[in-house]
């Protein structure tokens, strides 16, 4: 944040007493001159609210969705695409680590957030709510569901709250490995064996309308949409992000040697886009209140990890008063490493 | 593949690291806290990353993990043993991630066709330790349930731990050397972990030296099926 001191009248000299108002007109301001919101300054409730839920959920969406990709790493049919998808489910861990840290600099612990999502209170992404039934899911994830979570988030690294934006850049790195990886293993099953061909073509017909709906209702049915735009958490509507992606989808399944499962895409020189069927909202409503193919399924998985490692837990919290050390997650956060870009790149290469 | 001591001892040492990898990333998306996916996932990929290079010294990495039959790998049985709770995992890890550690320390100072490998490797397995070892300490010395579960696990794996100082033809090693360091090493973990160092036999009938002869133990079967299944449905694909 440039000018620090402009917008953080309180903690400034300690002793300014400024009205709500005041304060407001300040953060007001400040997203307007495009300053990042840093976590001591003052900010409005409803912002501070809007972001732990959105980081939230994404969070949630990170963790959640190692499950369907997880489902194949002990079936993964070489070993260097072994390699490729344990550091791919590993990197999802870690963007769930970065964004569960950036929720905890607005005042909400991981604790408490895992308990929404265990509870049902808060959600994920629905696009995990999708089985992964063959080897080609792996490919056709990484292109199109990394591939949308890429043009949702890129965005975000210029949202006003800096914690948020800073997380998404280290994120949207990763996820760029993510799509290449996964566009060149849908690529070598397309030009592989005519049942690899098969496999793949039938994995992207059953993803590429549930991409479609990450990016959300339509703009007019979009519920938080106009208000996180004047705050800057988002930078542009659901509408137009869902465009830009069939726009960079249609050219690389051409070049995929696959066909995307739309009678009605075609090149519209007009409006210079891609024109596109209706997508089924209906569908997309029944996942989102709980009734997709794997609702119950990865919310009973994830409840059960978390049930089954309590006593993991506690004990690295009693050893830890015990011995006077950190708790668990610094404990082994320490020992951890970390997941790393170069490590995806140094398998995606190997 | 013609069996010479080299590739004897390459099979082996991949096999172990093969297998073990497979296990931990069994471990996907079940881990009891955020930061052991990641960790986890981490020993796993390079174990993985050093059986791709060991079984590259014997021929095509793909043909020798996908396409042998449970009767042709050489692992050792510790490595296969079915993940069980967090504490069967973290023993297996302390007690093999210690022998590999010596093991490897060894070949790096040789100047064998090991040497690069383990200089490497033994870089990546002291992490792999020392993970084993903090979680030994929080588990052992945590709660009552969780040094219970640790005993446990320590007890049941024990039995397969003889397996390891059995000598491995083409390594020229010291093997009394490494079982005597070994014993030293996890018996000062265990203590500081307030862990009794189990009493039995460090063999059974069918552990000593079974494994690296292509005895298994039958959960394996299991585990090469499932890891198999989809390379063998599709034979001469490429993927
Ligand atoms: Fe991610
Ligand atoms: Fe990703």
């Amino acid at each position: 944040m440039a000018t620090a001191a402009a917008h953080r009248p309180a903690h400034a000299d300690g002793t300014a007493h400024m009205d709500a108002a005041a304060y407001e007109a300040v953060f007001d301001a400040a997203v307007a001159a495009d300053e990042r919101i840093e976590p001591r300054d003052w900010m409005p409730d409803a912002y501070r609210a809007t972001l732990v839920r959105q980081i939230a959920q994404h969070a949630h969406s990170e963790i959640i969705g190692m499950q369907p990709e997880a489902n194949w790493i002990t079936r993964a049919p070489s070993l260097r695409r072994k390699a490729i998808l344990m550091a791919k489910v590993q990197d999802e861990a870690g963007h769930g680590l970065y964004l569960y840290s950036a929720a905890e600099t607005l005042g909400t612990s991981r604790d408490e957030l895992l308990d929404k999502l265990h509870t049902g209170r808060q959600k994920y992404s629905s696009i995990f709510n999708y089985p992964t039934l063959t080897w080609a899911d792996v490919g056709a994830i990484g292109w199109l569901v990394d591939g949308a979570a890429i043009t949702n988030q890129v965005p975000l690294c210029r949202c006003s709250y800096g914690p948020y934006a800073r997380a998404m850049v280290r994120i949207c790195k990763e996820e760029s490995f993510h799509q290449r990886q996964g566009y060149e293993l849908l690529m070598t099953l397309s030009h592989g064996t005519p049942e690899q061909h098969a496999m793949a073509q039938d994995a992207v017909d059953r993803w590429w309308w549930p991409s479609l709906m990450m990016f959300g209702p339509p703009d007019d049915e979009s519920a938080h949409s106009a208000q996180s735009m004047a705050w800057k958490i988002k930078r542009h509507s659901n509408d137009e992000l869902r465009q830009r992606f069939v726009d960079i989808c249609v050219p690389q399944a051409e070049s995929l040697g696959l066909t995307l499962p739309d009678p009605d895409l075609t090149w519209n020189e007009e409006r210079g886009h891609y024109d596109f069927g209706p997508i089924d909202w209906t569908e997309f409503r029944d996942v989102l209140k709980g009734n997709g193919p794997c609702n119950e399924q990865r919310l009973t998985q994830r409840r059960r990890a978390h049930d089954d490692g309590a006593w993991v837990r506690d004990a690295a919290a009693a050893y830890a008063a015990k011995h006077n050390a950190t708790g668990t997650a610094d404990a082994s956060a320490r020992t951890a490493g970390g997941p790393s870009a170069d490590q995806t790149d140094e398998n995606g290469k190997a | 593949m013609t069996a010479t001591l080299h590739t004897t001892a390459a099979l082996a040492l991949g096999d172990d690291a093969l297998v073990l990898s497979h296990r931990l990333g069994e471990w996907a998306g079940h881990a009891p806290v955020l930061e052991e996916e990641v960790a986890l996932a981490n020993i796993a990929l390079d174990l993985l990353g050093q059986a791709r290079v060991l079984l590259s010294m014997v021929g095509d990495e793909d043909e020798l993990a996908y396409l042998r039959e449970e009767r042709a790998f050489r692992n050792l049985q510790l490595v296969e043993q079915p993940n069980g709770d967090f504490a069967h995992t973290i023993a297996r890890q302390l007690y093999f991630s210690t022998y590999q550690r010596l093991l490897y320390t060894h070949l790096a100072a040789a100047d064998g066709e090991f040497a690069g490998l383990a200089a490497k490797a033994v870089k990546e397995v002291a992490y792999h330790q020392d993970h084993a070892e903090q979680w030994t300490l929080r588990l052992g010395d945590g709660t009552d349930v969780s040094h219970e579960r640790m005993q446990r696990a320590c007890r049941t794996l024990w039995r397969f731990t003889g397996e390891m100082f059995q000598p491995v033809e083409g390594l020229d090693i010291d093997w009394t050397g490494i079982k005597t360091a070994w014993l030293e090493s996890v018996g000062d973990i265990l203590r500081r972990a307030t862990l009794d160092i189990p009493e039995g036999p460090q063999a059974g009938a069918w552990t000593a030296g079974a494994g690296r002869q292509g005895l298994h133990t039958e959960s394996f079967g299991r585990m090469l099926a499932e890891m198999q299944h989809l390379h063998r449905s599709h034979p001469g694909a490429s993927w």
